[in-house]
């Protein structure tokens, strides 16, 4: 007779299998919707990429050829100036938080923080306009900025938070222990020890925002021009893709094609940046 | 008493509804090692913390009464201007993660803006490396990182980077207990050695350690300051019957 304890090994064992299987084969299929994603956006676009791309600007309807330079420009201007905006007073946001755990108003910034994380990108462009847009008479680079700024918020001040967290409480105060000023433990201890988390989330929130298009429509708008001034409007390169993506020439379909791919290539380069990142800043206490 | 360097007038200290130290008049002298003995719970910590001010971290702690250095009232000072006279070294070795083993023992330079010429910094690192018997171990290391170290040179250059602050008063919370025996030995010779240019105060569940590197004890229980007295007659003629149990190992 079977013992007790191992009796129905064997159905515990088959169960066992099938689930392991499973959740392998739903990994898997997770994994080849990506891939296939990747490869039909490799063989459409990889044809378009071309040297003109990247210095042309747009050219007339039915005239061959051209490219967007003017919005891998525009799209590095309204992101890399969204970034100045956002990351400081992110990282401000999420040392508070760390540090005022349990206070009333930081569990109130906290809410805020996850409400501004579930607001829509288009609502959020609806109000730059109105806010900013409206009141300085057009469309601009800078209030396209703002309205990205705002969305990469909630990613610099939740993984500050949490890398702050994380480090020992015992540092800090051995920090101030040896005299030093709130400051210049949170810029020459604090800082540098989460810099790889910091850094992360910030990374993490350039590529959320480098994709956006709903809360450009109202604000850095558009303009098949070359310029580098945030006051005026300008394309962006997920701009350029919904125009010309939505058009019925094949030639512009092509050239959306190929500012999807540069758009892929530009989060993938970022990710590798955070894997990268994530083992050189890695600290051990 | 002759040479007072730390006197405290009713110190109180509570944590919200709850009072960890009752009402504690004492003075620590000059230049000598005085052990806070004890069981847990009986507020040795929490004195210590808020000799340096450390305690106005957590929101909840109060303190009453009133702790004298040098006739200054503590409280009354910038907490920056005291902490820097005096040094702290924690339960567990924490020097800071992103800094070379040399930068930590500057660290306290460098974290109040004290600009240091090459030479001068030199001179102080291997000074405090000198002082904690960790020069010979890591002078041809000091650009690796201070965590590489073992966890007793981790806690030497933690010491070091309180001397090379040269504080009147170093306040020890327990500086062996995350230790092993060999580097508990290393830290005690270096308390030992320390205390004819510095006034040690230590916090130690460890009596035997109590008995060998201080010269005064002073043993609280639940946040009464039962005996303070010279640490040969503490351990050899207590007063106080809970001090012999304690010391005995009857309890705690």
């Amino acid at each position: 007779m079977t013992p007790f304890d191992i009796r129905g090994t064997k159905r515990r064992q088959i169960k066992d299998r099938i689930f392991s299987g499973f959740v392998w084969a739903l990994t898997f299929s997770c994994l080849i919707v990506v891939f296939i994603i990747l490869f039909y956006l490799f063989e459409k676009g990889i044809g378009s990429i071309n040297w003109a791309l990247f210095t042309k600007g747009p050219k007339p309807v039915g005239e061959f050829g051209g490219g967007i330079a003017n919005a891998i420009v525009g799209s590095l201007i309204v992101v890399v100036v969204a970034a100045i905006i956002a990351i400081p007073l992110g990282i401000s946001v999420g040392i508070y938080q760390a540090d005022n755990r349990g206070k009333r108003i930081a569990e109130r910034i906290a809410v805020a923080v996850d409400v501004l994380q579930g607001i829509p990108s288009i609502v959020i462009g609806i109000v730059i306009y109105v806010w900013i847009v409206k009141p300085f008479g057009g469309f601009s680079a800078i209030s396209g900025s703002i309205a990205l700024a705002i969305m990469m918020l909630p990613p610099v001040i939740k993984s500050t938070e949490e890398t702050l967290l994380l480090i020992p409480h015992t540092l800090k105060e051995a920090a101030l222990g040896l005299g030093a000023s709130y400051y210049h433990t949170v810029r020459k201890i604090l800082i540098p020890t989460g810099m790889g988390g910091i850094l992360g989330g910030c990374i993490i929130g350039v590529a959320r925002i480098a994709g956006e298009v709903a809360p450009l429509l109202f604000t850095a708008f558009g303009n098949p021009a070359m310029v580098f001034s945030i006051f005026k409007p300008v394309d962006t390169i997920p701009k350029v893709i919904f125009a010309y993506a939505s058009s019925p020439y094949e030639d512009w379909q092509r050239i959306a094609w190929g500012g999807s791919l540069i758009l892929v290539v530009f989060i993938i380069i970022l990710n590798t940046i955070i894997k990268l990142f994530e083992n050189k800043w890695k600290v051990q206490f | 008493m002759e040479g007072t360097i730390l006197r405290t007038e009713n110190l109180q200290i509570s944590f919200g509804d709850n009072k960890v130290v009752k009402g504690i008049n004492m003075e620590i002298a000059e230049k000598k090692v005085t052990a806070f003995m004890g069981p847990s719970g009986c507020g040795k910590t929490t004195i210590l913390r808020a000799i340096n001010r450390l305690h106005e971290l957590t929101p909840e702690a109060k303190v009453e009464g009133k702790i004298f250095m040098h006739n200054e009232d503590v409280y009354e000072m910038e907490a920056m201007t005291l902490r820097r006279r005096v040094g702290m070294v924690f339960q567990r070795p924490n020097p800071f993660p992103t800094m070379s083993i040399a930068e930590n023992v500057i660290s306290g330079f460098i974290l109040n803006g004290i600009k240091l010429k090459t030479q001068e910094k030199n001179e102080i690192i291997e000074d405090a490396l000198k002082k904690v018997a960790l020069w010979d171990e890591v002078k041809d290391y000091l650009k690796k990182k201070g965590t590489s170290l073992s966890g007793g040179q981790q806690q030497r250059l933690c010491l070091a980077r309180a001397v090379a602050m040269k504080p009147e008063v170093i306040l020890l919370d327990e500086p062996t207990s995350a230790l092993d025996p060999l580097s508990t030995a290393k830290i005690e010779d270096l308390l030992y050695e320390l205390k004819g240019n510095y006034t040690l105060v230590i916090v130690t569940h460890n009596m035997q350690q109590a008995a060998r590197i201080s010269d005064m004890t002073a043993f609280f229980y639940l946040g009464d300051l039962l005996e303070y007295d010279d640490t040969k007659k503490v351990f050899t003629n207590p007063k106080n019957e809970k001090t012999q149990n304690y010391i005995t190992g009857r309890f705690g």
